[in-house]
């Protein structure tokens, strides 16, 4: 890379929705404004204000039907005055979203046009019922297959590759390792107040997420505890040079370093080359720790896009973590639990801190930025020095946008 | 004629009312499936909500736009197979709209009973008047060419007596809903002595595909609901009178619907049910129970009593409880009506002295904890095992309260009213809501 990127002053909202106490969906609840203004003035008030910003990023996904609102870069004046006047963009990906906004502040260092860039991801999507809310989402596929698909079309979706992989390489197993990955994702996120599951005392998960499918009220090879929630929420961070660093006023050791990145897509039109894989993230992780220089073995922690938990299993094996078919050993094994080999979703992830759908990028990077700079409090996982580096793997669609970057603790 | 073709021409007659606008919604919800299955295409089905005024079924559409929009949204997988062939429908709220838009169209609501004339099938929840439901069935059948069949919601006459008063040569059925009838599961069904079989038939297929739980009743006034109900509350009247030696009205009142309610573990207290009900139905209920059932006396002078000064109880139209008995906020009963002074005295004036005379109590679960709880039966033996044992007043109360609901039960049984006590438990946990059956050895 031409420059040195980092990333510093992450910030997130609480990820709102069923779970939390607080949550009560027949209450006026903050709007996407409010969040919006949170996760920034946060970022803003570790790096010393807006001053310091020369460019603004926001991602979000679909505002446009869940709070009727476009031209989102308009709402940075709001979270500062000190915004006024500088550029913004916002850009989308479906899922997604939040990592692109990152790639678009990453550019913004490297092309020298900005020393400092105020990256926010953020969705509101509590607005509507969840059977509303599976139409607003379904945008994330090709339209023209909307029709066909399932009235919970992203359940539906990856309800089908769950049934594809099971037949595949046998259904117990892997319906064990799914109920593990939801006790993983919500056991870490009893360790972070932000996260929706933050409240959850439910004693025997795995038995709960063992809950037989059910194809008449839900979908065939999913139960609402492989899924991600509903959720509100925004995140922040801010994406510096050298520079930047120093104009804010942190340390490199305060901050992670963009090692490399995948970014990369695939048809949306197509489907998926193999329902049992997936391929593109495959790609983008590949491509990711080849830029970075490094393997999968010096990883010491990974924030990964499980909106279903079969998504989670699948994407370990498109790391590499697992042989094709032994995801499910290796979920098994404990691996990917916080105190195993590789723990993964330290804040819960999307099934247990939540998925605001345009600001899980953002969060991923937030989390890694905790996990690599000893700031992660309860939810803190040892990162062992001959595997110093995070992986986060951002998925658009059904495998389609995809962003994987690599970070390491800042020197 | 099949079920469909029975199906395709009903009307409600008592369409606005609080069981009629129920019935009206099932009934227009299940011709609406029917009437998308690709065999029915292209089939007429018309379904009549007949009442007295056009001001009663102008709420009527709008109660039925905001049930089948929960409804249509809870099925929404089966709705989108069902709309596979529209490509202009596309997002779950096109298609919900469009399930709404069907449904509604069904509907014809109007003022006029002539409207029946044309049906197949006639569902009646019109006042609890003998006479009144034989006069109307009389015309309804005279001018109707094509034998309807006549599905009665009553909850308290004999069938019989109405199949041989308006003629009707067994083309009658007692199909009993509980309130609200889109939510309790519970069907009662009573067979007149000459129903025909194949309205049996057709009651049981169409309260199966309403996913109802039936239980039969035999044709006698109040049947096992209101049979069970209603000496229930003449149990309760009957100690408030008792306990008048040592409480005030007021006191006893408050007494005898907190032991029906938090010892007895169900969802309200009986004077709250009594509202809920109405003050008036319960009476004219119990009037037409007292009439036809000759070895046994039912009468309530304390609900005369309170009738007689205007109390009344019931809902408004939007489902909120009206003051009757109890007064009400925001759905709690906030104070108990005084017959003597003609004023609501509010509970908490009258509670702490009354529960120190109620002495120590074993601590109840909460109906609330118990009634979808898989560990109900050892909670609740645990809790009575704790009721049997305690001594003072309110426990006394409470057994006693107990022992007399499982004697109504066994004598529903014994009386030939029911067919078993199973079927008498049933009506009490589905149509009642209760967290256990009265006929039980708890105690």
């Amino acid at each position: 890379m031409r420059r040195k990127v980092y990333m510093i002053a992450g910030c997130n909202t609480i990820s709102m929705g069923t779970g939390r106490k607080e949550f009560n969906p027949k209450k006026e609840r903050p709007g996407l404004e409010e969040y919006i203004r949170e996760a920034g003035q946060g970022t803003l008030k570790m790096i010393g204000g807006a001053g310091k910003v020369d460019e603004c990023v926001i991602g979000n996904f679909m505002a446009s039907r869940f709070n009727r609102q476009a031209n989102l870069a308009a709402f940075f004046p709001y979270v500062d005055e000190g915004l006024r006047y500088k550029p913004a963009i916002r850009v989308e990906g479906a899922c997604a979203t939040g990592g692109l906004a990152l790639m678009s502040g990453i550019k913004s260092i490297l092309a020298e046009t900005a020393e400092v860039v105020l990256v926010i991801g953020v969705e509101v999507q509590n607005t509507v019922k969840a059977i509303y809310c599976a139409d607003f989402l379904a945008g994330a596929g090709w339209f023209k297959n909307r029709k066909t698909g399932h009235a919970y079309f992203f359940p539906g979706q990856f309800s089908d590759r769950a049934g594809a992989y099971y037949e595949k390489y046998g259904r117990e197993k892997t319906r064990q390792a799914m109920a593990k990955w939801f006790r993983n994702a919500i056991e870490n996120a009893r360790l972070c107040p932000t996260a929706q599951e933050y409240h959850n005392t439910v004693k025997d998960l795995e038995a709960l997420a063992m809950m037989e499918p059910n194809g008449k009220s839900f979908v065939d090879h999913l139960n609402v505890f492989d899924c991600s929630k509903v959720s509100d929420g925004a995140s922040a961070i801010a994406v510096v040079s050298e520079e930047g660093l120093k104009r804010c006023g942190i340390p490199a050791s305060e901050a992670i370093e963009v090692m490399g990145w995948g970014q990369m897509e695939e048809d949306i039109t197509l489907p998926p080359v193999d329902p049992a894989a997936l391929t593109t993230t495959k790609e983008a992780v590949k491509m990711a720790l080849a830029t970075a220089g490094i393997t999968r073995d010096q990883v010491g922690t990974a924030e990964i896009h499980d909106c279903f938990s079969i998504a989670g299993l699948m994407c370990m094996e498109a790391i590499g973590f697992a042989e094709p078919g032994k995801g499910a050993d290796f979920i098994l094994s404990g691996a990917t639990s916080r105190s195993g080999r590789f723990p993964v979703n330290t804040t819960g992830g999307l099934i247990g801190w939540g998925h605001p759908t345009g600001g899980t990028g953002v969060h991923q990077a937030v989390t890694i930025l905790e996990q690599l700079t000893g700031k992660a409090g309860e939810a803190q996982v040892a990162i062992p020095a001959d595997r110093p580096y995070g992986l986060t793997v951002n998925m658009g669609g059904d495998d389609k946008t995809l962003v994987s970057v690599v970070y390491r603790k800042g020197m | 004629m099949t079920y469909e073709e029975r199906l395709q021409h009903v009307s409600v007659l008592g369409a606005a009312g609080k069981m009629g606008s129920g019935i009206l919604l099932l009934t227009a919800v299940e011709m609406a499936d029917l009437s998308l299955k690709p065999e029915n295409r292209g089939k007429p089905f018309v379904l009549n909500a007949i009442d007295v005024s056009d001001e009663a079924l102008s709420g009527v559409l709008k109660y039925l736009k905001a049930q089948v929009l929960k409804m249509a949204e809870k099925k929404v997988v089966a709705l989108r197979k069902a709309y596979a062939g529209r490509a202009d429908l596309i997002d779950n709220n096109e298609i919900i709209d469009q399930y709404i838009f069907d449904v509604l169209s069904l509907v014809r609501p109007s003022t006029r009973m002539e409207a029946a004339f044309d049906s197949r099938l006639v569902f009646e929840a019109i006042k609890e008047d003998q006479e009144l439901k034989i006069s109307i069935f009389a015309k309804i059948a005279a001018s109707n060419p094509h034998l309807p069949w006549f599905f009665t919601n009553t909850s308290s006459i004999p069938i019989t007596k109405l199949d041989e008063g308006a003629g009707l040569g067994g083309r009658i059925i007692g199909f009993h809903f509980y309130n609200p009838p889109a939510v309790q599961k519970l069907v009662e069904v009573i067979k007149a002595k000459q129903t025909l079989p194949e309205v049996e038939e057709f009651a049981l297929a169409y309260a199966k595909s309403l996913r109802k739980i039936v239980v039969p009743s035999h044709d006698v006034a109040g049947f096992i609901g209101n049979g069970h109900f209603m000496r229930d509350i003449l149990h309760a009247a009957t100690e408030v009178e008792k306990l008048g030696k040592e409480f005030s009205f007021v006191e006893a009142v408050y007494a005898m619907n907190r032991i029906s309610q938090d010892l007895l573990v169900r969802p309200m207290g009986i004077f709250q049910l009594v509202d809920y009900v109405g003050v008036d139905v319960c009476s004219f209920i119990m009037s037409v129970m007292d009439h036809h059932l000759k070895e046994e006396t039912l009468h309530c002078p304390l609900l005369d009593r309170l009738l007689s000064q205007g109390v009344k109880g019931g809902q408004y139209s939007d489902g909120s409880q009206k003051d009757g008995i109890l007064k009400y906020e925001k759905g709690r009963p906030v104070a108990i009506y005084d017959p003597g002074t003609r004023v609501y005295v509010p509970i908490g004036d009258i509670q702490p002295a009354v529960d120190a005379k109620l002495g120590n109590l074993p601590v109840p679960p909460a109906w609330k904890a118990v009634v979808g709880n898989k560990a109900k039966e050892e909670i609740l033996r645990e809790y009575f095992s704790q009721l049997k044992a305690a001594s003072g007043l309110g426990a006394e109360l409470a057994r006693f309260y107990a022992t007399r609901s499982c004697e109504i039960g066994k004598q529903l049984v014994s009386s030939g009213v029911a067919g078993n006590e199973n079927d008498v438990n049933t009506v009490l946990l589905t149509g009642f809501f209760h967290a256990y059956g009265p006929v039980n050895n708890y105690l």
